[in-house]
C-alpha cells in the first residue's frame, strides 16, 4: 500500500523513524513553551532548514500544507475582522502550528509507512506489561491494511447502487448488506488464520 | 488416514450431518453434493476448524477435539474464496504467514518462500500487493500459503467455484500433481474422473460411497 | 483475550473506515458542506463492536493515518493532519467509537434504533466533538466558543450520519450475524 512517502536520497530520509518522531514530540513541547512567537520563530527556520535538507520537491511539500493553512488562514481573518481582539494571540498561535505542521508533514514524507508501523510496534511493546501485545498490533495493522482495497471496492460499489437507485434516503440500507458481508467474512478469516498455525493464545513474537 | 466414527454436526438445533462414519486413504478423495448437503461443513471437520457435536474425527490417530493445533499441522485448508484467505498485504508476506507463526527461523521460511513461489508460477509477483492479482493467481497464491506448510493431507473447500475455464485447469493441474493426500470438495465434476475415490453428500448423510465411474453418474441422477 | 476473530472484525472495521473515506463525498441536498461517511465508520464500529473492539478497530485506522497512509477523506494522512486544525477530531475518533460502544453495551443491547441513534449521537458525535473543539481552538488561538461556533456547521451532518448508523445498526443485528456484544 503506498503511503505518502516520497523517496529521495537524503539523511532526513535516512534517519531512524523514531528519531524523527522523538524530535517532532521534543520539538512541539518546546514551541509550545518557549514565550510568544520565538517558538513559531525557530520552529519555522528548522522546518524551512530541513525541507531543503530532504530535497523534497517544494510544490509538492505545499499541497500537503495547503488544506490546513488555508483552513488556519480562514479562521485568523474571521478571528480578527470579526471579533477585533486578541488577533496577536491568534497569530502567534496559527504560527506555531503552521510551523509545526510542516516539520510533522516532513515527517510523514521522508519516512517509509512500514518504519512508522516498526516504530509504533516497539512503542506498544513498552505496554507488555499492561497486556498489551505488539504482535498481535502488528498483525492486525498488516490484515488492515491487507483489507483495505478491498473494503474500498465494497463501499465504492455501495455507492454506484446508491446513485443507480436515486434514493438518499434508503444509505443505511444499501450499508446493511456490507456490513453482514463484513461479519461473515471475519468468521472465514478467522478460520482461515487457524487453518494455517495462528493461534491467538501465542504471546511471544 | 482421516477417521469419521459416528459423526454429527448441529447448528444450534440445525443438523447439518448424521452419523458419519468412514475412513479416508486414498490418495484423492471428492465429496459430491448439493448446496446445504453440508459439504462444506464436513470440510470444516476434517482439519479440526469445526469439532464435531457428536462422534469423533480422526487424523493419522489425533482426535481433532482434543489435539486441534496438531491436526491442522497434519491437514492445511485451502477455501473457496482465495480473497478471505489470503490475509497479508504482499504475496511474499502471505505466503511467509503459516511459517511464521510456527516460528520457523528467518533464512528457512526465505528459502521455502522461494520455492514455493516458483513452485506455483508466481515468483515474479513476490513483493506485489495480493488485491492486484486476477482471481486464478490469488486461488495459486492461497494454495501456495497453504502447501508451503507441507501438510501431510489438503482439503480443497470449492477451489474452482469462483474461477474462470483457463484458471480452473490450473488449479486443477496443480492439485493432481500435489505428492500429498487430497480431499477436494467441489461441484466440478470433470475434476473428480481421475480420483480415486467419491462420496456422494444428500441432507448431511452419505448416499453414495464409489469411484468416479460409479459415483458421478449416479450423482447426477440425484439431481436431475 | 482477543480471539482470532476479533482480530479480524477489528482489521476489518478499521479497513471499513478507510474504504468510506475513499468514496466520494455523499451530498445531501439540504445540507450546506457534503458529508464524508468517516465518522459513519466509527459510530458503526462502536455499535456494532462494542467499546473494546470497536475503539481498537478505529485506533488501528488512525495509527495508519499517523504512520502516512492517505486514508482520510480526501486523502490526506500523516503526522501534519494529525497536528493541524482538525486533528483532534480524528484523535478523537477511537475514543468516540469506545464510548459509542460502552453505551451501547449498556443501553442498547437490542435492535431499537432509537436507542442507538442516542448512543452514536453521544459517542460519535459529542466526545468527537469534545476532542476536536478544544484542539481546534488550541491550533487556531480562537477562543473555546468561537472554535465550537464555527463547528456548528458540521451539527445537521454528523447527526444524519448517527441516524444513518444507528438504523444500519439496528437492522444488522436483526440480522443476527452478531456475536455477543459483552463477549
Amino acid at each position: 500500500m503506498l503511503g505518502l512517502y516520497l523517496h529521495r536520497d537524503s539523511a532526513v530520509h535516512r534517519w531512524p523513524a523514531g528519531v524523527k518522531m522523538g524530535g517532532l514530540l521534543a520539538v512541539t513541547a518546546g514551541v509550545m513553551t518557549l514565550p510568544g512567537a520565538w517558538g513559531a520563530a525557530l520552529a519555522g527556520a528548522l522546518g524551512l532548514g530541513l525541507l531543503a535538507a530532504a530535497r523534497l520537491p517544494v510544490g509538492r511539500v505545499l499541497r500537503e500544507l495547503r488544506a490546513p493553512v488555508v483552513l488556519l488562514t480562514l479562521l485568523f481573518g474571521f478571528q480578527a475582522l470579526l471579533a477585533g481582539t486578541g488577533w496577536a494571540e491568534a497569530a502567534v498561535a496559527v504560527a506555531r502550528f503552521a510551523a509545526l505542521v510542516l516539520l510533522a508533514t516532513l515527517v510523514t514524507l521522508t519516512t517509509r509507512v512500514a518504519d512508522m508501523i516498526d516504530l509504533f510496534e516497539r512503542v506498544f511493546g513498552l505496554l507488555r506489561p499492561l497486556g498489551v501485545n505488539p504482535a498481535k498490533l502488528a498483525l492486525m495493522l498488516a490484515l488492515t491494511i491487507r483489507f483495505i482495497p478491498l473494503l474500498a471496492e465494497q463501499v465504492r460499489e455501495v455507492r454506484m447502487a446508491q446513485r443507480a437507485r436515486g434514493v438518499e434516503r434508503s444509505i443505511a440500507a444499501l450499508f446493511v448488506p456490507l456490513l453482514v458481508k463484513i461479519f461473515t467474512m471475519a468468521d472465514d478469516l478467522a478460520a482461515a488464520l487457524e487453518a494455517r498455525g495462528y493461534d491467538p493464545a501465542d504471546n511471544g513474537r | 488416514m482421516i477417521e469419521f466414527c459416528s459423526v454429527t454436526h448441529a447448528y444450534g438445533d440445525r443438523a447439518v450431518l448424521s452419523d458419519l462414519s468412514f475412513r479416508l486413504t486414498e490418495r484423492r478423495v471428492a465429496i459430491l453434493g448439493g448446496n446445504g448437503s453440508g459439504k462444506s461443513t464436513l470440510a470444516r471437520l476434517l482439519n479440526g476448524l469445526l469439532v464435531p457435536t457428536g462422534g469423533s474425527v480422526t487424523v493419522d490417530g489425533l482426535d481433532t477435539r482434543t489435539d486441534g493445533r496438531a491436526v491442522r499441522r497434519k491437514v492445511g485448508f485451502v477455501f473457496q474464496n482465495p480473497d478471505v484467505q489470503i490475509v497479508l498485504p504482499t504475496v511474499e508476506e502471505d505466503v511467509a504467514f503459516g511459517l511464521k507463526a510456527r516460528k520457523i527461523p528467518k533464512e528457512e521460511i526465505a528459502r521455502r518462500v522461494t520455492a514455493a513461489l516458483d513452485r506455483h508460477g508466481l515468483a515474479r509477483y513476490r513483493h506485489q500487493p495480493a488485491h492486484q492479482m486476477s482471481g486464478g493467481e490469488k486461488q495459486l497464491l492461497a494454495i501456495a500459503g497453504v502447501l508451503v506448510l507441507e501438510p501431510d493431507h489438503v482439503v480443497f473447500d470449492e477451489p474452482t467455484t469462483l474461477l474462470d475455464l483457463r484458471n480452473r485447469r490450473r488449479v486443477i493441474e496443480t492439485i493432481r500433481a500435489l505428492p500429498q493426500k487430497a480431499v477436494v470438495v467441489t461441484h466440478d465434476l470433470d475434476m473428480v474422473m481421475d480420483f480415486d475415490r467419491v462420496l456422494v453428500l444428500e441432507d448431511g448423510r452419505v448416499v453414495a460411497d464409489a469411484p468416479p465411474a460409479v459415483a458421478v453418474p449416479a450423482y447426477v441422477e440425484r439431481l436431475s | 483475550m482477543l480471539s482470532t476473530r476479533d482480530l479480524v472484525l477489528c482489521a476489518l472495521f478499521a479497513a471499513l473506515l478507510a474504504g468510506l473515506g475513499m468514496a466520494p463525498p455523499i451530498p445531501l441536498g439540504f445540507l450546506p458542506v457534503p458529508i464524508t461517511a468517516q465518522s459513519l465508520g466509527v459510530m458503526l464500529a462502536g455499535a456494532l463492536l462494542g467499546a473494546k473492539r470497536g475503539g481498537l478497530a478505529v485506533l488501528l485506522f488512525v495509527l495508519l493515518v499517523a504512520a502516512g497512509l492517505p486514508l482520510l477523506a480526501g486523502g490526506r494522512g500523516g503526522v501534519g493532519v494529525l497536528m493541524g486544525p482538525t486533528g483532534g477530531f480524528v484523535l478523537a475518533f477511537p475514543v468516540g467509537a469506545f464510548v459509542t460502544g460502552l453505551l451501547a453495551e449498556r443501553f442498547a443491547t437490542g435492535a431499537n434504533p432509537l436507542r442507538l441513534f442516542g448512543t452514536c449521537v453521544v459517542g460519535g458525535v459529542a466526545v468527537v466533538y469534545a476532542g476536536g473543539i478544544p484542539w481546534l481552538s488550541l491550533v487556531a488561538g480562537l477562543p473555546l466558543e468561537k472554535a465550537a461556533l464555527g463547528s456548528l456547521a458540521f451539527v445537521p451532518g454528523d447527526l444524519v450520519k448517527a441516524g444513518v448508523a444507528a438504523v444500519a445498526a439496528a437492522a444488522v443485528r436483526r440480522a443476527g450475524v452478531l456475536p455477543a456484544v459483552h463477549a
